[in-house]
């Protein structure tokens, strides 16, 4: 089986590149040039130095010994919290904004969710000093207001959406309209695997450092490259791909993909696109998609604002047909629950996304002596109204 | 006979073509705006299909596709009320839309059901030529319907060949690299890409979209091309107070200007 994306940009079945003759020459502009940029010794070296001074690479692969005797297991965190602006979004905007100046763009625009790849995108343009415009939906925009004060401190102009549900979709559809409208000086650091190709391969090749320092990682503290388990929660599922990009092919590494089932999968109010959703097209690629049965997009809902993004990127969607990640869910209480947990036992607060994938170690029964990874892909600090909120039922 | 073809064999210029979003601003206004569209004297007509995410469209036509969706409109329904359209309309009847929907319909469900009905052409700007050539131009042409693909200014000549070869119909020309309605002029450097075009002799008759809203607009980009698509600014007409049928017959004389009125 092959979970590489083909010369047209499909992974199996998904992928493809689905949009207007107005984006073609950005997009095309983008496949011509993505390789060879990377293969660059000279990227390389720019990339590499960024994410080890900048970002703080490599991120430590910590042995959680309190979950793991709570687990009967032997449970490992990969810390991609302790990057600089508290998340594995970084990896990708520093890899983005590097291509956006060898390809001589002046003007850089992203979508955000929680805000969380909007700071990212705007701290590496504050670096580079790149102009930066970043659509966040105004429902968003009132929900997490920290970030989007973090983003105008660094220079970037914030843009409510007020069209659609006004969120993360919409927010999408809005960065992709100015990309129409501004043909040649302008860049879109789409934040997650989705989009129309390359950019799902591109995202999860700037993401996959997460999984190459696994390997060295685990090797140095198990004796062996290789673990039993890789745990990731999925919205777009950059962290994910990151985490299991290198492990794609070996067969003896199971991996867990864990998506937000919000209040639960048949109560309306969930994200679990690959259990509720069918393919379909949006945003440029052919994936697996929340819709009605007229084919109209529908709005997710998670407590994670990261979450709650309505389709998931082509690579997932090839990988969930193919049973290579099996795909699980969690609801708010049990992320909510892990959250706790980890705080009280590790003196960790992740992320509400993170704690999705922390979820799942719940629901698991693992070997005693097998190694299990969890992506910790983000931190807390953000999510400290909904935890505070959420207090007094979970401790 | 595909009414496209009936309309370029008889007609080569000031071609008026007109956009509106089915289901908006009444579920129920299809029909009665193609008509008076087209006792007006409005050449062809182009039928919004809408959709959540309009990814190429500006506020006004984004606005429309959500009321419409609001109002309960979708393809089952939208088919339903075109089911005699061909007794009353002879112009060009063209379906626009999002891909995704139509690929949940099912494309060649959705093919063969726009032949039914008399149907000429589809356009969907988000499904790009190399796939259209890969997986659906085989049930496009069974179902004898135009694909009507878009060039922009960004689009480079030998792409527009290949476009050009493929296509049947007509050639959408967008105005400016931009979404629907964000401009009002047009300017000098567009006049170079519609020039440009012009002296490619393509095969296929070209008509000029986006950013076309008034006589003056309409006026200049059929200097350059066979004629004109207008969406946004119809939209606006029809979102006025008072009658939809005196609104539409009013915005066809505005944009033909007394000269260009048809007897």
């Amino acid at each position: 089986m092959k979970y590489d994306v083909n010369k047209k940009g499909f992974y199996g079945e998904f992928g493809g590149v689905f949009i207007p003759e107005m984006m073609y020459p950005n997009i095309r502009e983008l496949q011509d040039n993505y390789l060879e940029i990377l293969a660059d010794p000279g990227f390389q070296e720019e990339f590499r130095n960024l994410l080890k001074d900048y970002a703080g690479r490599p991120t430590p692969l910590y042995h959680s010994a309190r979950l793991s005797e709570l687990h009967h297991t032997n449970i490992y965190l990969k810390r991609e919290d302790l990057t600089h602006t508290g998340a594995h979004k970084i990896n990708n905007t520093i890899g983005q904004i590097l291509i956006a100046g060898r390809l001589g763009k002046t003007r850089i625009i992203a979508e955000t969710g929680a805000g969380q790849h909007g700071v990212a995108t705007a701290t590496v343009c504050a670096l580079k000093g790149i102009k930066c415009i970043v659509y966040m939906g105004q429902l968003d925009v009132e929900r997490q207001q920290p970030n989007v004060l973090r983003m105008k401190m660094l220079g970037a102009e914030v843009i409510p959406v007020y069209s659609g549900n006004m969120t993360l979709k919409d927010a999408t559809n809005e960065a992709i309209r100015d990309w129409i409208n501004n043909p040649v000086d302008t860049h879109y650091i789409i934040g997650s695997v989705v989009g129309p190709h390359p950019y799902p391969d591109l995202v999860a090749k700037l993401q996959s450092v997460i999984s190459e320092e696994m390997k060295w990682q685990l090797k140095e503290k198990t004796g062996r490259e290789a673990p039993d388990y890789i745990i990731a929660c999925v919205g777009g599922g950059s962290n994910a791909a990151g985490a299991y990009y290198h492990y794609l092919y070996d067969n003896h590494v199971k991996m867990i993909a864990v998506e937000a089932s919000g209040k639960g999968i048949d109560s309306g109010e969930s994200a679990a696109t690959m259990v509720l959703g069918r393919p379909g097209v949006l945003h440029g690629c052919f994936s697996m998609l929340m819709q009605d049965e007229d084919g109209q997009v529908t709005e997710p809902y998670s407590i994670s604002a990261g979450l709650d993004y309505p389709g998931v990127g082509p690579i997932h969607s090839h990988l969930f047909k193919t049973g290579r990640v099996k795909f699980d869910h969690a609801t708010d209480d049990e992320a909510l629950k892990a959250a706790f947990q980890l705080a009280r036992l590790e003196g960790i607060i992740p992320a509400l996304e993170s704690a999705h994938a922390l979820a799942a170690l719940e629901k698991k029964k693992f070997r005693p002596d097998d190694v299990v990874v969890v992506n910790l892909s983000g931190r807390g600090d953000k999510d400290l109204a909904t935890y505070i909120k959420y207090m007094d039922s979970f401790l | 006979m595909n009414h496209l073809n009936i309309l370029f064999a008889k007609k080569q210029s000031e071609i008026l073509s007109v956009y509106f979003t089915a289901g908006y601003p009444g579920l129920e206004d299809t029909v009665e705006i193609i008509t008076v569209l087209a006792e007006s004297g409005v050449d062809m007509v182009e039928i919004g299909m809408p959709f959540s995410d309009p990814m190429a469209d500006g506020p006004v036509i984004q606005q429309s596709n959500d009321k419409a969706l609001k109002n309960g409109m979708n393809l089952r329904l939208l088919f339903r009320q075109l089911e005699d359209i061909r007794s009353q309309v002879s112009i060009p009847l063209i379906m626009m839309g999002y891909l995704n929907p139509v690929i949940q319909y099912g494309i060649g469900d959705f093919c063969k059901k726009c032949n039914e009905l008399g149907l000429d052409g589809v356009i969907l700007p988000d499904l790009p030529f190399e796939i259209y050539i890969e997986k659906y131009r085989a049930v496009f042409e069974k179902n004898e319907l135009h694909k009507i693909f878009l060039v922009s200014p960004q689009t480079s000549e030998d792409r527009i060949r290949k476009i050009d070869a493929i296509s049947n119909g007509f050639i959408y020309m967008v105005s400016s690299s931009s979404t629907t309605g964000a401009r009002e002029k047009i300017v000098k450097e567009q006049e170079d890409y519609f020039l440009r075009l012009q002296q490619m002799n393509l095969k296929n008759p070209r008509l000029i979209g986006f950013g076309i809203s008034n006589h003056e607009t309409f006026q200049r980009a059929c200097k350059y091309a066979n004629g004109a698509i207008i969406g946004s600014a119809f939209i606006r007409a029809l979102s006025e107070k008072g009658n939809l049928e005196e609104n539409i017959r009013r915005f066809v004389k505005m944009i033909r200007g007394t000269s260009g009125m048809q007897p």
